[in-house]
């Protein structure tokens, strides 16, 4: 690690990957950092190793990512896994731990690549421990192979589905699949079916795999209402409502899963833009075509400015690459052109198919915004549905002000499990849009930081001067 | 955006523990009054500040009042329906060598030879019977009991609802862009509403300056961001807040588990855009204060850090009394140790308007000092 | 629990409260400890309830372990080593290891 580079990079996932190789490949002086010890993000996670015999469990699409990691592996960046970025500054200075210690570098451009998480699913009984997103049970399929049967699988979306299916092709028996996908959001789809066909391929994929699963003889139901899961100490049964009527599935594993989100802490720190997306649900980055955010020097590139999928997060991650290398004088504003253009069509047609996603996959708004006051919103300071609308009629208005309230928030997730949740709560609760919140102010360290690790700082700092 | 027009007997400017206290003063006196926050109560340093009580260590012209706040905080329940979190755990400053000692010592006596004695000097049993966690090469230091702590939001939060509860008028969001005489009124103008009232109090921290300059005043406060962090929730081991003579350092312990730490480190403000920035180099250095004076501390995680934009004086102590036009006061640039006062100084300005007997020494803190200093 | 068949790595052995379990090197704790069927990893200091992984990628800070006397460490963002010893974090942790004076070195 070196105290200044000319483009640093925070992510080792596709877009991540395709910036260094670019950036690298174009004389730039790069850092790329990540939490994990090998690159792939999460959607490529474990994808140097390749430690499943059987290939045909993950699929073709999981091993799209050898070629990535390949030219990332044989370009010549500073990469430094298995270390933690707890500040981007909205000067560039990059705060770093690794190995106990802290360091602070500086960059001329950073590129924001931290992808995607789990969108939250707050229903009764989500914090029991068996309880997991769907993603965990693809991470640790991916990474140890490691599966639990007659496990329950719970939500709505592609990747739902994926790794249902994933389980099938493994020979893990599912004890049910509740898909919670409202049947209105099939019209509402419609719309934007013609605009999705270029991706007919992958439209049929999924519909394969459900077809799959159907016909397998698993539990599959539809039209879910209502949700919880019970147990003491740990999960013992999910229960759903169907028709009016209420079914209990006994389960120590329940797999939740209702799309996926930008992963939005520490851009969002560093002072970058983002704005409700009311067709995503979620917060998006306000990035020029240059995945350029409003804070000079620092890009968003991937799920982490918005969700587009692992393909177009690859694009993103070049198109942001030229930007950087020619506002660091590497290249000529004709070489950017030239080399992006191929790039931008490519992931043009890449999006064609995200508003048909978004709106055939739109998770039910029950799922999202708790009815029942007892169900937990914050995991970490454990504060219910109810205390937060008690404290709305107590005259807080946002999130920040919740914070004080009732520590919803400040626990060390540092609100990437509740604040979606919150911020629909609240703008219900008081007949207002989203958008007319204050956000959620997310401050440096996004990432909880040991005191030791930030005391070893301060020695390094009065060396240096 | 139309805007309404109203009237009172008295306007504050700033919707902070300062402002809200002087409302619900006023407002039990019977005076109606209006508050304008350009953003929302307790937005800034009355919020987000350590929520610190003490009197050991304050300056010697504060002195009388902190002791007097004390009153008022130990029964703020029944004055404001709510405890505010207020915990009376006494606070200590720690010597780590006979020098910081002989320090703390000299200091001790010069709090007893103007009649107060609550600072005590303790020797490192005692010490370490207070703070059985505290490094064991500390050698003793200086106690207040009776001393505390409370939560700064919650308490800011109380003084707005009570204040409301008694008819107060507090308007959030609402900046004040000028205001101007009218007749023997002051005439506050904002985007949303036009208030005027004989009286004007100034509690607008860290933004007084350009309020008191419209008032005819003058005070050259600066804008600052003090940098705290918190810890994720810790077993509890340490109950009183703990300084230091030697290091620049401010900790405590929460009921909740979570461990605050301080100690005048400056990230960088900028008051126009409500905006703070963090200098990690300056928390490396808290946390090696902390890590120092705790060892326990070491493997604990911050979990946030931050700053709150804090209005200090040249001379570190604050504006406080009438202003030099008519039915002007001010109550500002408390120099990031304010929120103790923040009750007091609401009665005291309330007294002052509503031509009370003020029996505590307030001199010190006249607005004219900064004029007449400019003069010469 | 179901085992995908995976190509051989070599194991490490670590301790749970106090009991010895095989894990496979480049797993993390969590990985390791799920294989075990273990699904509770701690109580939360807030009432005590039990929780386990959620996320397993780092951002939900339910999965906090005690690993080599370190408290609030991520069962799932850390990885197996030969010799570990985790234990389940009970509620904010425990202050004995900490007010010892072998501690306090500093």
């Amino acid at each position: 690690m070196k105290d200044h580079y000319d483009i640093a990079i925070i992510g080792t996932g596709p877009a991540g990957m395709a910036a260094a190789t670019v950036a690298s490949a174009h004389g730039a002086d790069v850092l790329i950092v990540d939490e994990q010890p090998e690159v792939g993000g999460q959607i490529y996670r474990g994808i140097t190793r390749q430690s499943i015999k059987d290939r045909t469990i993950l699929g073709d699409d999981y091993y799209k990512g050898q070629n990535l990691a390949g030219a990332f592996a044989a370009s010549n960046v500073d990469h430094v896994s298995g270390a933690t970025v707890w500040q981007v500054s909205p000067e560039r200075e990059i705060g770093i731990s690794k190995d106990g210690a802290a360091h602070l570098l500086t960059a001329d451009q950073v590129i924001i690549a931290t992808g995607a998480q789990e969108r939250p699913f707050p229903i009764p009984g989500w914090t029991l421990p068996g309880v997991m997103t769907a993603g965990s049970a693809q991470i640790l399929l991916k990474s140890s192979g490691i599966t639990f049967s007659n496990a329950v699988f719970v939500g709505t979306g592609p990747l739902l589905y994926l790794i249902a299916y994933q389980y099938l092709k493994a020979g893990v028996p599912i004890r049910a699949i509740l898909d919670t996908t409202p049947k209105s959001n099939r019209l509402k789809a419609l719309p934007h079916l013609p605009g999705a066909l270029s991706h007919l391929g992958s439209i049929m994929k999924g519909w394969k795999w459900i077809k799959a699963l159907k016909s397998s003889g698993t539990l599959f139901i539809e039209g879910i209402d209502d949700l919880k899961i019970t147990g003491k100490n740990s999960t013992e049964a999910i229960e759903y409502l169907v028709q009016n009527k209420w079914h209990r599935i006994e389960t120590s594993n329940v797999f939740l899963h209702q799309g996926v989100v930008p992963n939005v802490n520490l851009a969002m720190a560093s002072g970058c833009v983002y704005h409700w997306n009311e067709q995503k649900l979620c917060w998006h980055a306000s990035t020029d075509e240059w995945g350029s955010s409003n804070v000079p020097g620092i890009s968003i590139a991937g799920d982490g400015g918005g969700i587009g999928g692992a393909i177009a997060a690859e694009y993103q991650g070049r198109i942001t690459a030229y930007q950087a290398l020619y506002t660091t004088n590497k290249i000529k504003k004709q070489e950017r052109d030239i080399n992006v253009l191929p790039t931008r069509h490519a992931l043009a047609h890449e999006m064609r198919i995200r508003p048909f996603l978004d709106a055939m996959f739109r998770p039910a708004v029950q799922f999202r915004i708790p009815t029942d006051d007892a169900t937990m919103v914050c995991r970490c300071e454990e504060v219910t549905a109810g205390k937060i609308r008690a404290s709305v009629s107590l005259g807080c208005a946002g999130p920040n002000q919740l914070k004080s309230f009732t520590r919803c928030g400040m626990g060390p997730c540092q609100g990437r499990f509740c604040s979606l949740s919150v911020s629909e709560l609240i703008a219900e609760a008081r007949n207002i849009s989203v958008n007319e919140l204050e956000q959620l102010r997310l401050r440096p360290p996004v990432k909880p930081l040991m005191l030791a690790e930030l005391a070893n700082l301060s020695t390094f700092a009065s060396e240096d001067t | 955006m139309s805007t309404s027009k109203q009237t009172a007997d008295a306007i504050i400017v700033g919707g902070g523990l300062h402002g809200c206290a002087t409302a619900l003063y006023l407002a039990m006196r019977g005076i109606n009054c209006a508050v304008l926050e350009k953003d929302y109560v307790g937005r800034h340093a009355s919020g987000v500040n350590a929520g610190g009580v003490r009197r050991l260590g304050r300056a010697l012209p504060e002195l009388p009042l902190a002791d007097t706040a004390l009153s008022i905080w130990r029964n703020i329940e029944d004055l404001v329906d709510d405890d505010c979190g207020f915990e009376s755990l006494g606070q200590i400053k720690v010597a780590e060598n006979d020098a910081e000692l002989s320090a703390l010592k000299n200091r001790a006596k010069t709090v007893q030879d103007i009649g107060f004695s609550h600072e005590e000097i303790i020797d490192q049993k005692q010490l370490r019977e207070l703070l059985p966690a505290v490094a064991s090469h500390c050698i003793g230091g200086l106690y207040v009991n009776g001393d505390g702590h409370a939560n700064p939001y919650r308490t800011v939060t109380a003084f707005k609802r009570k204040a409301i509860s008694m008819g107060v008028r507090i308007f959030e969001q609402t900046p004040v862009n000028e205001i101007v005489r009218h007749g023997t009124n002051w005439l506050v103008k904002s985007p949303s509403v036009k208030i005027e009232a004989p009286i004007i109090v100034n509690c607008a921290g860290a933004w007084g300056g350009s309020i008191a300059a419209q008032l005819g005043d003058y005070a050259p406060v600066e804008a600052q961001a003090l940098m705290l962090m918190i810890t994720a929730r810790m077993p509890r081991f340490v109950k009183p807040v703990v300084g230091s003579q030697g290091r620049a350092l401010s900790f405590k312990q929460f009921d909740n588990g979570t461990v605050m730490m301080g100690g005048a480190y400056q990230g960088r403000a900028e008051p126009e855009q409500n905006n703070t920035h963090l200098s990690f180099n300056g928390l490396a250095k808290n946390a090696c204060a902390a890590t120092a004076m705790f060892p326990i501390m070491r493997h604990a995680t911050i979990v946030r850090s931050w700053a709150g934009i804090e209005g200090v004086m040249p001379d570190n102590i604050p504006v406080i009394g009438a202003g030099s036009a008519n039915g002007v006061y001010h109550a500002f640039g408390f120099s990031a140790h304010g929120f103790a006062l923040g009750p007091l100084v609401g009665k005291i300005i309330t007294d002052l308007i509503d031509g009370g007997d003020i029996e505590l020494p307030i001199d010190a803190f006249r607005i004219r000092r900064f004029s007449q200093n400019k003069d010469t | 629990m179901h085992e995908i068949e995976m190509n051989p790595s070599p194991k490490v052995s670590i301790k749970f409260d106090g009991q010895t379990l095989q894990a496979n090197e480049g797993e993390t704790v969590a990985a390791a400890l799920l294989r075990q069927t273990h699904l509770a990893f701690r109580t939360t200091a807030v009432t005590g309830t039990s929780r386990g992984p959620f996320c397993m990628m780092g951002i939900c800070f339910d999965c906090l372990v005690e690993i080599d006397g370190v408290p609030n460490k991520q069962a799932c963002m850390t990885y197996v080593e030969n010799g570990m010893r985790v234990k389940r974090q009970l509620g904010a942790g425990d202050t004995g290891v900490f007010l010892s004076d072998e501690e306090d070195t500093q």
